[in-house]
């Protein structure tokens, strides 16, 4: 328990989150539920419905992408909670690295990888291959995702996966299990708070993005931060429906959260020492 | 009787360390076995690599005849008992000891049956459905042991599994995994570095040290005739002297020669002597093989542990009768109660090989001294002798060299120590008591080495 005399201390961050978290989620709602007129009204949420389909590919996408992040982390993450402290502290820095340079300047550089004309189809050239269209693709779109979000998934993975002790593993060896069901016996119950955690980090992000689906996935592939950010700043200015799309993802996100969590709430509790 | 498990010559280096070196034994099907020694002597590593969680460098693995090496811990006919359990923490009582045969696909039936046996087994019942997290040591221990041994392995090891119980607890856990052995007549293989329990639990002990066998044996035989002082001073309270052995059946030390029952020494060579302090009895001046003086008193509950100065050498005696300090008393042993052990180190003094490296300068290892009037040419080899008794321990900054201490033997009036430089091993005497196992820095009296040139190569 934090001592009374040092709640103060939070008022900073209480004055910050009431400035810059509530005061906006009160003008959205307001936004969303009233015409320009400021009347109250349902017609911005049903005027959303027509953009289902968006809705719908965004969450694909994103799902497509969390799912690529998860396979890629897992292995990943527990042989990096195995390795020596320098091999891990080396692996963190490969990972963060990426990071240092700015989200745009990555998404960027694979336009110029995937494009038409761009580096990886010029090298298939060489060897007679190609050319393939992958810009302006769904791949692209979720290759995007998965690039930029996938070291979200590794941390929480690798952090959860360092308290496990070597010789539970052993201990489900011992008792007969092999690789395989070493792994969905012992690992992934164990590292289940790292998986949620990982998920929620790469989906809410990927669902709720506009800039990779604009660089990557051209006209096409519009999702649901596109549609968004059109509302607010593109030529068909309509705050109110842009707000009524903003509440509905994020109840959306609440939605998908709350089932995850729930499965995980079950095994967490025998796992708190 | 064919044995259960057969180790031959296991050698294992981890990351340059020799943890095991030349390892050999087999243990006969039903039997308790203990490994016994101080921590890093390689016990440990000797089990992982009976679970298969270690693969050795070199020598094999026998079970039941049948070579195992290649064989992966989860096929392995033997299940583990782990120093912190290790039972899984996501899973409740019931899961955790069910883990294994759920595994080996069998009917739900007959899971909940033998389960609940293993559990009624362990005094567990009722836990079933608890959370592992929610149980005391002791509770915990139990699952861990449930757990391992309701896939009914042929062996079962247990690696320091009362470790981290309170000692009433563990004497209980003691008693109750004897039972549970004579019962289901298992071979357990268990791993401490407590003697008391390892005598108590024991059908056979083996004892280790710096990953070497040092003795293998029923408990009695290792407590009455330990092989060298590590063993003795390992096992049990010991008086442990410096003795000479002057032909078979005789040996002196602490000022007189007494008839023994040990032979094929040879004549006059150097030995270790032990004698147990309850062996000893304490009598009239005139009546005991030597004669001393109480020095020191200290009431033990069953019997008082006395100290009696004698000849310069400090013996303990343990007796229900006491004899107050101060008091003249005599020594009185027969010869059944004198234990002959072939010496830790050969020899009574270090001769160490070194090198003329310069006008008056004599290297070796990473150090040279200076010595007047050698008038020995640059490159002669010379042999060094250094006394025990020249070396001294010193804290590590101050030290011409760190040297690992292999062990410390008290000898009734020094600290004899062996120490190791990587190079090769060397006798002190100290009268500091030092950690085994650990670095320590050792000084020598360089004025005290005498130096010999060396002929045709020979040395020593």
């Amino acid at each position: 328990m934090v001592k009374k005399k040092n709640a103060f201390l939070a008022v900073p961050y209480l004055i910050w989150m009431a400035i810059f978290v509530l005061v906006p989620l009160g003008m959205v709602l307001y936004f969303g539920f009233t015409t320009s007129e400021g009347q109250f009204t349902f017609e911005n949420f049903k005027s959303v419905l027509k953009y289902g389909d968006t809705f719908f590919k965004s969450i694909r996408l994103s799902l497509i992408a969390t799912a690529i992040c998860l396979v890629l982390a897992f292995p990943l993450g527990y042989i990096m909670s195995r390795m020596g402290e320098v091999g891990q502290r080396t692996m963190l820095l490969l990972i963060m690295l990426p990071m240092w340079m700015s989200f745009l300047l990555r998404t960027y550089g694979w336009m110029t990888l995937l494009e038409n004309e761009g580096l990886i189809n010029r090298f298939l050239e060489l060897f007679g291959i190609g050319p393939f269209s992958m810009i302006n693709t769904e791949g692209a779109v979720v290759l995007g995702m998965v690039y930029n979000y996938l070291p979200f998934m590794v941390l929480p993975l690798h952090s959860i996966m360092i308290k496990i002790d070597k010789s539970i593993i052993e201990a489900a060896e011992d008792l007969g299990a092999n690789g395989f069901y070493v792994l969905i016996k012992v690992l992934i119950p164990l590292s289940l708070p790292g998986i949620i955690t990982g998920i929620t980090m790469v989906f809410v992000p990927s669902v709720s993005t506009f800039v990779i689906s604009r660089m990557l996935g051209g006209g096409k592939n519009v999702l649901i931060g596109d549609l968004i950010e059109q509302q607010f700043l593109g030529t068909v200015y309509n705050p109110q429906v842009g707000s009524a799309m903003a509440i509905i993802l994020m109840v959306l996100i609440l939605v998908i959260m709350g089932i995850i969590n729930r499965f995980d709430a079950e095994e967490m509790e025998g796992m708190m020492v | 009787m064919n044995p259960i498990l057969e180790l031959k010559n296991i050698t294992l280096t981890l990351e340059d360390d020799r943890i095991l070196d030349n390892v050999s034994l087999s243990i006969e099907d039903g039997q308790f076995v203990t490994f016994l020694g101080p921590s890093g002597c390689g016990k440990t590593t000797t089990l992982r690599i009976i679970a298969g969680f270690l693969t050795p460098d070199q020598g094999d693995v026998y079970f039941n005849g049948e070579r195992i090496n290649d064989l992966p811990a989860y096929k392995r006919p033997v299940n583990t008992v782990f120093q912190r359990y290790a039972l899984f923490p996501h899973l409740n009582v019931f899961d955790n000891v069910a883990f294994g045969l759920k595994l080996k696909k069998l009917s739900k039936e007959e899971i909940r049956l033998r389960v609940m046996e293993m559990l009624e087994i362990v005094d567990l019942k009722g836990f079933e459905r608890r959370k592992v997290n929610r149980l005391s040591g002791g509770q915990q221990q139990r699952v861990a042991i449930a757990r391992a041994l309701v896939n009914q392995p042929k062996i079962l090891l247990l690696d320091e599994p009362l470790g981290a119980l309170d000692l009433k607890l563990r004497k209980d856990m003691q008693i109750e995994l004897m039972k549970i052995q004579k019962k289901l007549k298992t071979t357990f293989i268990y791993v401490t570095h407590d003697q008391e329990e390892a005598l108590t639990m024991s059908d056979m002990i083996v004892v280790m040290k710096d990953g070497e066998i040092q003795q293998i044996g029923r408990p009695e035989d290792i407590y009455n005739e330990p092989k060298n002082a590590f063993v003795a001073d390992f096992i049990g309270e010991s008086n442990i002297f410096d003795a000479v052995m002057q032909k078979d059946f005789e040996v002196s030390f602490c000022g007189g020669t007494f008839p023994c029952l040990d032979s094929g020494f040879g004549e006059n060579k150097p030995v270790d002597v032990v004698l147990r302090p309850e062996d000893i009895v304490l009598t009239e001046p005139k009546e005991g093989n030597l004669k001393g003086v109480v020095t020191n008193v200290v009431f033990k509950g069953v019997h008082y542990e006395m100290n009696v100065s004698c000849n310069g050498l400090d013996w303990v005696v343990h007796s229900t009768r006491l004899s107050p300090v101060g008091s003249e008393v005599g020594l009185s042993f027969t010869p059944d109660d004198i234990h002959i052990m072939k010496r830790l180190f050969d020899g009574d003094e270090n001769h160490i090989l070194g090198e003329v490296t310069d006008e008056n300068t004599v290297s070796f290892f990473d150090l040279s001294f200076e010595r007047e009037g050698l008038n020995l040419p640059v490159g002669t080899k010379v042999s060094l002798t250094i006394s025990p008794k020249s070396i001294e321990v010193v804290s590590i900054d101050r030290a011409d060299l760190k040297v690992y201490l292999e062990s410390l033997i008290y000898k009734g009036d020094y600290n004899e120590l062996i120490v190791y430089t990587h190079e090769e091993s060397l006798l002190l005497h100290s009268y500091l008591d030092q950690q085994v196992a650990t670095d320590i820095g050792i000084k020598f009296d360089f004025d005290a080495i005498t130096v010999t040139p060396l002929r045709g190569g020979e040395h020593g």
